[in-house]
């Protein structure tokens, strides 16, 4: 039986939660996003802007960025923790991940919030 | 009584070289893998994604910096092609292990089945849709 001190902190539960969740929603939203490219009149870029270019999609796609930027962090940080021991390098890539993908969100919302 | 079970020395393959994963091994560490090439390639996706909406003057000049000089290469599609494996991979590898959480299909032939199924379906994919897109 593993014994182990009980403290206060949480043993990452809700990140493992949370990677499944955002899982799910990356998933539907392909399918959505599938299903759109299938039904689009035409094969052009015209047609692929079109696709983009309103609320709802809008939203649904910001949704997938930020559930990918989340599910990557978690991805991440886990094989980090596999492969780096050294605790200084490992907290300076986790630093350099998380302002990443933090540019990355910024980045996503401007490509969608111009069109 | 307590002195009977004696730690066996089992052999300790840690070499990459001379590990033997078994089928589901294999599809988990192809998850990590394309993972990681996804994660790695974010900053080319997002590029390319924001170029494809760009206006009419942004997307004639992408094309005149980039069109099929550069997006044309064989090697340039085939980085492409890999990344859409990784994404496929990912994506069918995702649900299995969605499905193993949820206890569903976690006796071994059932794994080993879905590990086969997994690898399929995600190469087939790649092969359908880097057909239409080539």
């Amino acid at each position: 039986m593993v014994k182990r001190l009980v403290v206060g902190a949480h043993y990452g539960f809700g990140d493992w939660l949370l990677q499944r969740l955002t899982a799910v929603v990356m998933a539907l939203y392909t399918v959505l996003l599938v299903v759109r490219l299938l039904m689009m009149p035409s094969r052009d870029v015209f047609a692929w802007y079109d696709v983009f270019a309103n609320g709802p999609m809008r939203f649904a796609t910001f949704l997938f960025f930020m559930s990918l930027f989340y599910h990557a962090w978690v991805g991440v940080r886990d094989i980090f923790m596999d492969y780096v021991k050294p605790i200084s390098v490992r907290l300076a890539l986790h630093a350099v991940v998380a302002f990443l993908l933090l540019g990355y969100a910024g980045w996503a919302a401007q490509i969608l919030w111009r069109l | 009584m307590a002195e009977a079970t004696v730690r066996k020395a089992r052999p300790k393959h840690l070499n990459l070289v001379q590990i033997r994963l078994p089928l589901p091994g294999i599809v988990s560490i192809l998850h990590r893998i394309s993972g990681v090439a996804l994660f790695l390639c974010l900053p080319l996706l997002l590029w390319l994604f924001g170029a494809s909406l760009g206006s009419q003057e942004e997307l004639e000049s992408f094309y005149a910096v980039f069109g099929f000089s550069v997006l044309g290469l064989p090697i340039v599609k085939l980085v492409l092609l890999g990344l859409l494996w990784s994404f496929l991979h990912h994506f069918c590898a995702g649900i299995r292990f969605l499905l193993l959480d949820m206890h569903i299909g976690i006796e071994l032939p059932a794994a080993r089945m879905s590990s086969v199924i997994v690898l399929v379906v995600s190469l087939a994919l790649t092969v359908v849709t880097g057909a239409l897109i080539w």
